[in-house]
């Protein structure tokens, strides 16, 4: 495994480096309290920064004049939830939003279940055509939109697929498959291969094997798959704004922009919209934040 | 079997040649292909029609002068035709050394690369340094780490809008900038201010997901590796050195990678924090986007030979990035 790139290396400190002043050592992982303090200090601070812009928005969307966010002390004075109710009921804020929640649902689980075949399929069969697959999941990431966009436009136009949901959950899938596919071949390299040929001996064919046996084991992988999907397409605004051409059919983030116009910026109305699409977004990533790390990383750190 | 892989060594890669066995082994696997290609399926016809066919598409696009006045389109019920001609590979030369190249491809080149190299610099070693803190045993990591990660779990845009608020004139920054008696920037109007404003959100952005994934990866070190370096008498900062970084290695390569890919593609923050304006701190990336959509007539040609272009550059990259990790790792065995 890992330690015996690692053994090598360790050595250097003893070996190479003579030793000249005697070190206080610690039970490891724990700092000394000064240490300590720094690592609060430095971490609060950190927080602060990461949390900001979004308490920020919060509170621009409670002030009731589109240009409060100039003068962000007087809203103090004046909150109101005005902004909310406008956009809730004045506005075709649910139309937005259930095509978006749509979207990105099917996005997600069509996304996550076919990055999980083929995820599996690369990490336990060994089939001709096995390292261009590899190659091209990764050269799909680097394709820039630019290049995409126009032929993606014709194509979808030539299908007849313009304007509609499932073109661009196609298209969403695209982006999001690639990633979670490599992710996801990541973590099903984690589940001891001994699963799969306990599945066989008891009759499973590969299938069986792949559903009833490794996919529950992977729930943490998945759990960060759907959860990028999810939020990538949620939160699209190149391709949606560009293939969704009828007001019924935008997403949340093309309606935001909708507010701004060139004659008249609805910066408050704005806010409170983007506040609203942020709350979907953070509950579920509330749910999977447990299974960030060892989703992210359970694969890239073993192989 | 492995005599003929020795008796033909530069051949032993070739899977087609007929050698002993080759035949036994596929009947014996053949079950096992015929899952695997049913399970890739989706995915490679998925990317077979979206991106393999566009990108030809795009490829062939680079080799006319299509615009949005002779492309095929569709005025109310009759259908155009496309007038547009081939004209080969003028449109790289164009871009490359035409008139006014510095202007449109090579300052925004300067700047791309300026740009990834800054923001993965800055991704990769603030979120290290975030992850050595709460991999630490401290109380209260699980609620800063859940703070640390937040950026992540709002939508792109909604963040973007909350900095280009905070960054205004008299918006939330320079107050407090102004406060500390320190100079206020134009950051959405100078160009350098610009240019400092895109990498501090961008760098604000992506920081999250590294460290989340080099957190995950300092978790897998073996607290043995430690111990024995303790027992060693090496300082914190050679148990960086030697144990920590070593044991990041596979973690690192992966997200410094996907970093670049994704840091040079960046098209979200500068988009939605300058739209149309800003023509300085343009990446090649929008600035595409802006020749194909941002502008009458659509110069489609041009703008997809840009993709083409930076999705050289990309390969390039990351083919080089490989063999110089495959390098690396024989050399450190």
């Amino acid at each position: 495994m890992s330690t015996t790139t690692e053994r090598p290396t360790i050595t250097v400190p003893g070996s190479g480096i003579p030793k000249a002043r005697p070190v206080k050592t610690r039970r490891r992982g724990e700092p000394s309290p000064l240490g300590k303090a720094l690592s609060h200090g430095a971490l609060i601070l950190a927080s602060l920064i990461a949390l900001f812009p979004v308490l920020w928005i919060v509170f621009i969307s409670l002030g009731p004049d589109k240009t409060d966010y100039l003068h962000p002390g007087a809203i103090l004075d004046k909150m109101t939830t005005s902004n909310y109710s406008t956009v809730l009921f004045d506005t075709d804020f649910f139309t937005w939003f259930g095509n978006a929640a749509l979207v990105s649902g099917v996005t997600t689980v069509v996304g996550v279940l076919i990055a999980a075949t083929t995820g599996y399929a690369v990490s336990r069969m060994r089939f001709p055509g096995h390292r261009p697959l590899m190659w091209s999941l990764l050269v799909t990431q680097m394709f820039p939109i630019a290049v995409l966009i126009v032929p993606m436009y014709t194509i979808l136009s030539t299908l007849g697929l313009l304007d509609s949901y499932l073109g661009l959950i196609l298209v969403y899938s695209t982006t999001t498959v690639p990633y979670c596919a490599w992710l996801l071949k990541g973590y099903f390299d984690t589940i001891p291969v001994e699963i799969d040929e306990a599945g066989r001996v008891d009759g499973l064919n590969p299938f069986g094997t792949f559903w009833r046996l490794v996919l529950p084991l992977a729930r943490p992988g998945l759990a960060v798959a759907a959860f990028y999907s999810f939020l990538t397409a949620w939160a699209e605004v190149a391709f949606a704004s560009t293939f969704m051409l009828s007001s019924d059919k935008y997403t949340l983030a093309v309606g935001l922009q909708t507010f701004v116009s060139e004659h008249d910026a609805q910066w408050n109305l704005m806010a409170a919209t983007a506040v609203l699409i942020a709350i979907p977004s953070s509950l579920l990533f509330y749910l999977v934040q447990r299974h960030l790390v060892t989703g992210l990383t359970a694969g890239a750190s073993k192989s | 079997m492995a005599v003929a892989v020795q008796g033909a060594p530069s051949k032993g890669s070739r899977d087609r040649e007929p050698r002993p066995g080759l035949v036994e082994r596929f009947k014996r696997s053949y079950s096992k292909h015929w899952y695997a290609y049913v399970m890739i399926a989706p995915v490679v016809l998925v990317l077979g029609v979206l991106v393999l066919y566009p990108l030809i598409e795009g490829i062939w696009l680079t080799l006319t002068d299509a615009t949005s006045l002779n492309s095929a389109r569709q005025i109310g019920v009759n259908k155009v035709p496309a007038t547009y001609n081939f004209i080969g590979l003028h449109n790289y030369a164009d871009i490359l050394w035409g008139p006014g190249s510095y202007d449109r491809f090579w300052s925004h080149f300067v700047w791309t690369i300026a740009w990834t190299v800054l923001c993965v610099c800055l991704h990769y070693s603030l979120g290290l340094g975030l992850a050595l803190l709460l991999n630490q045993k401290l109380r209260g990591r699980g609620a800063y780490r859940l703070l640390l990660i937040l950026p992540w779990a709002v939508p792109t845009f909604v963040t973007v809008f909350s900095w280009r608020l905070m960054l205004s004139d008299g918006g939330a920054v320079n107050t407090v900038l102004g406060a500390l008696h320190l100079p206020e920037p134009g950051w959405l109007d100078d160009p350098l201010g610009q240019k400092a404003a895109a990498i501090l959100v961008n760098t604000w952005v992506g920081v999250p997901f590294m460290m989340i994934s080099l957190l995950g990866g300092l978790q897998s070190i073996p607290a043995e590796l430690y111990e024995a370096a303790e027992m060693d008498g090496a300082t914190a900062w050679q148990q960086f050195r030697h144990v920590t970084l070593p044991g990041l290695r596979t973690v690192s390569s992966t997200v410094v990678l996907l970093g670049v890919i994704w840091t040079f593609n960046q098209f979200a923050v500068i988009f939605l924090l300058f739209g149309n304006g800003a023509p300085d701190a343009q990446l090649l990336v929008t600035w595409a986007y802006r020749l194909g959509f941002g502008q009458q007539p659509r110069d489609y040609a041009q703008s997809a030979a840009y993709g083409v272009i930076l999705l050289s550059i990309l390969i390039v990259f990351t083919s080089f990035y490989r063999r110089w990790l495959a390098r690396n790792e024989q050399a450190n065995g």
